[in-house]
């Protein structure tokens, strides 16, 4: 570890009696959530985590066109929309029996692979990074908590202070602009970002010219460039200013990943970033039936509690009792578990970047090739924002193999009849997590549509066991020296990028 | 400071050259800019939505968002890019909107639901005491000089307002003349998501207008600006001759035919991608595939199935 300490921060919230803070909205993450934390001695004893908002797309879908869910689940989130597109397609592909073409998964991995450079990118810099360094003395970067435990607080050399402060709040406004970019790449061969049209079942809608590779390729570079020479760098350093921050957020340690990025036209298994669980410290395969989701403190009709996705119903209840989140609890097995970077990079343990190994060999003087060799330094705030970064790079290596793959004007859609009866069920990954859709068909219609997203896992509340949904786990114990600026509290919370 | 004549021209006429400056732009509103007039203070505030406006809005290239963030507006709330959190930012959202009292934008992102008291969106907490999206967004409206609704949920209820929905979800303008705003100046500036230069374009020509330094821009019975979405995609499409000679695309793979057979929905769609494009031009919807109406009133359910023919 570098020799940074933190300052002491005043413990006015160092008490022995319990102090419960509300923190409503969290900002910086996508949507609305509240956190709430009794904090006691300092610490975290009991959380609660808060989904205050619902839409309802498992209602609105219900008797429309399958195609057109495609189109209309994008729209669950607009910093992951090709996410949903593709969980929906693989869902419509496995509904009516097609196969995409060689060129067609291609288009598709660099559609989404493009969206992942940027959502990873948006979230350190433009939701994260605030957390840690000081923006302007203007808005929206100010106000800001007074006793922030910002990179300016905790060098305390001013000269240093302010040349790393400086490092990270150039590379976030230039990473303003390479995230543009990363849409850019996307809407090349998608259309239009945020909302693609270019994913649809079968395939992709567009064959990429020769010039929209060559346009995507140069946009790539850059951003291929920015992810090492800046954006990793500056995570390692961070992490060297912060260690306290590798060591708080464990959490249950528990992973699920279902994979994303097919490398095979045949095997949907073969995965750029494997399928597979980690639970209880072992390593388990994957089996789709043992996903059921709780709602037995979630706004939603008990009597449908602890069903599989093929069997859900989504039916709200504001006026129910004991219940505090329109967040349903997903479990595997029964067990709650993460999902996200770290859970992917860790359910394979991935190779660090050649910058990864360098710096945590130089900063930290830790050997460590693959993430695995962090141990339980994985399962930590600034561990999540590790997998993040490496796992950025991992995917931009792939997409550049991606583009020496795809041939140009090749078609990339397969024609396809759509059965009147049917089941299909989309597994991949959206940068913040494990998503699935599955879809019932009757009659030409949508039945039944369910969608089990990435934050439903990482930010659910207690189940009907009493077990806490993850972020709440790993919210007890964090340190709140400062009742009054609970900076730490936001900080796991957006470690998940929820 | 501010923008430039010549961002100013880019912002208005989109990426393709010589098609000259609306006359709603004033020159003397330019000038106004780089003298370094006070920036815009703005109010954003999120309902049911999904992020894509703003994310959308990230997008922008003239000007660049980091000119528009740090020299034309001055982004007092906004829950998905600001530094402060919880009481800090909501009390500092309630100070500017006492103090800028009549003369701040609020922008709304994102449908209101309505049914439940507002109880499918809760925005923040005050003194133990919830607020939803639908109380919030009536207090701001209120106050504002002008509220912006962003997006097609905003501007019309979009996809949470879908047939099916048990929220209630609707409109900003809809919630405003249901409760006592009809006459509070709400300009619509729709689409899922709306083109960055769509939402900048409006919020400064509505700035214009608050500076008292050139008319309202032109809106349309949808409540839009018609200098964006004042043309028939369908009477502008490249793909017009191939429609009136009846070559018809039978698979998204036809790219040299009209896309109506496929389910364009183009002809029902005023707005001016066609000549603007998306994401620095790189590419637009009919293009890659097909128009699926998003900028519409009737998004989603009018312009469904998006894959059949109208």
């Amino acid at each position: 570890m570098s020799g940074c300490k933190p300052n002491k921060a005043p413990v006015a919230g160092a008490s022995s009696k319990k102090i419960k803070i509300a923190v409503d909205p969290v900002t910086r993450i996508e949507g609305h959530l509240k956190v709430e934390v009794e904090v006691k001695n300092g610490k975290v004893i009991d959380a609660k985590c808060i989904g205050g908002m619902y839409r309802g797309f498992e209602n609105i879908l219900v008797g429309r066109d399958p195609r057109d869910a495609s189109q209309l689940t994008q729209r669950i989130c607009g910093v992951c929309p090709t996410a949903h597109a593709t969980a929906s397609v693989l869902a419509l592909d496995d509904a009516f029996g097609v196969k995409v073409s060689t060129n067609g998964r291609i288009a598709r991995n660099l559609i989404l692979g493009a969206n992942f450079l940027q959502s990873h990118i948006l979230h350190f810099y433009h939701l994260a990074a605030l957390d840690y360094v000081k923006g302007p003395d203007t808005a929206p970067f100010i106000p800001r908590y007074e006793n922030a435990d910002l990179l300016t607080d905790r060098i305390k050399d001013p000269t240093k202070a302010a040349a790393v402060n400086t490092y990270g709040l150039d590379q976030y406004l230039k990473a303003l602009e390479i995230r543009r970019v990363c849409h850019e790449m996307v809407a090349l061969l998608g259309g239009k970002m945020p909302h693609v049209q270019g994913l649809v079942a079968g395939g992709t809608t567009e064959a990429p010219s020769q010039e929209k590779i060559a346009k995507y390729y140069a946009r790539f570079k850059d951003v291929s460039k920015f992810i090492v020479d800046e954006y990793l760098p500056l995570i390692y350093t961070l992490g060297s200013v912060y260690p306290d921050m590798f060591e708080i957020g464990a959490g249950y340690k528990n992973c699920v990943a279902w994979g994303v990025f097919p490398l095979s036209d045949d095997n949907p298994l073969d995965l750029l970033l494997k399928r597979g669980a980690y639970i209880d410290g072992k390593d388990v395969v994957v089996d789709p039936k043992l996903i059921k989701e709780y709602v037995g403190h979630s706004w939603f009709n008990q009597s449908k509690s602890g069903l599989n996705f093929a069997e859900g119903e989504t039916i709200p209840d504001v006026h129910k009792a004991d219940a505090y989140s329109f967040i349903k609890a997903s479990r595997y097995n029964d067990k709650a578990c993460e999902v996200g970077p770290l859970a992917r990079m860790w359910v394979q343990n991935a190779e660090f970047s050649p910058v990864g190994k360098k710096m945590l060999k130089d900063l930290y003087k830790i050997d460590a090739t693959h993430i695995r060799d962090l141990g339980d330094k994985a399962f930590s705030i600034m561990g999540r924002h590790v997998a993040r970064a490496e796992e950025a790079y991992l995917v931009a290596n792939a997409i550049e193999g991606w583009l020496k793959e795809i041939k140009p004007g090749e078609s990339t859609y397969t024609p396809y009849k759509m059965a009147e009866t049917a089941q299909g069920l989309g597994m991949t990954e959206a940068p913040r997590g494990a998503l699935l859709h599955y879809i019932d068909v009757k009659d030409t219609k949508i039945s039944n549509y369910q969608i089990v997203s990435a934050t439903l896992w990482n930010a659910n509340p207690m189940d009907d066991m009493g077990q806490r949904g993850p972020i709440e786990e790993c919210l007890i114990g964090i340190p709140v020296p400062d009742v009054k600026n609970p900076v730490n509290v936001g900080r796991l919370i957006r470690a998940f990028d929820p | 400071m501010g923008l430039n004549r010549r961002e100013f021209v880019k912002l208005c006429s989109g990426t393709v050259a010589g098609l000259g400056i609306s006359q709603v732009f004033n020159p003397k509103v330019i000038q106004a800019m780089q003298e370094g007039a006070k920036k815009a203070p703005v109010i954003w505030i999120q309902g049911q939505g999904c992020t894509g406006c703003s994310v959308s809005l990230l997008n922008s290239v003239h000007p660049e968002i980091k000119k528009v963030l740090l020299d034309v507006i001055s982004l007092e709330y906004h829950p998905t890019v600001m530094a402060a959190e919880g009481d800090l930012a909501l009390n500092h959202m309630y100070e500017v909107a006492e103090k800028f009292e009549g003369k701040f934008f609020l922008i709304v992102e994102g449908a209101i639901p309505t049914k439940e008291d507002g109880r499918f969106c809760i925005v923040g907490e005050k003194d133990g005491k919830e607020i939803t999206m639908l109380d919030l967004a009536l207090e701001l409206g209120r106050k504002s000089l002008a509220t912006v609704a962003v997006g097609t949920c905003a501007a019309y209820g979009g996809i949470p307002a879908g047939a099916g929905n048990v929220t209630g979800a609707k409109g900003v303008k809809d919630v405003f003349t249901a409760n006592g705003l009809k006459d509070k100046l709400v300009v619509n500036v729709p689409g899922c998501p709306p083109h960055p230069d769509w939402m900048i374009g409006t919020l400064l020509a509505a700035w214009q207008y608050a500076l008292g330094k050139g008319p309202l821009p032109e809106l349309d019975d949808a409540g839009r600006p018609t200098l964006f979405f004042g043309e028939n995609i369908h009477e502008h499409c490249p793909f017009l001759e191939k429609f009136d000679n009846e070559e018809f695309a039978e698979t998204f793979m036809d790219k040299d035919k009209c896309r109506y057979q496929i389910g364009c929905k183009g002809p029902d769609a005023y707005a001016d991608c066609y000549k603007r494009r998306w994401n620095n031009g790189m590419n637009w919807c009919i293009e890659n595939a097909l128009c699926i109406g998003c900028v519409e009133p009737g998004f989603p359910d009018k312009m469904s199935p998006f894959y059949e023919e109208g």
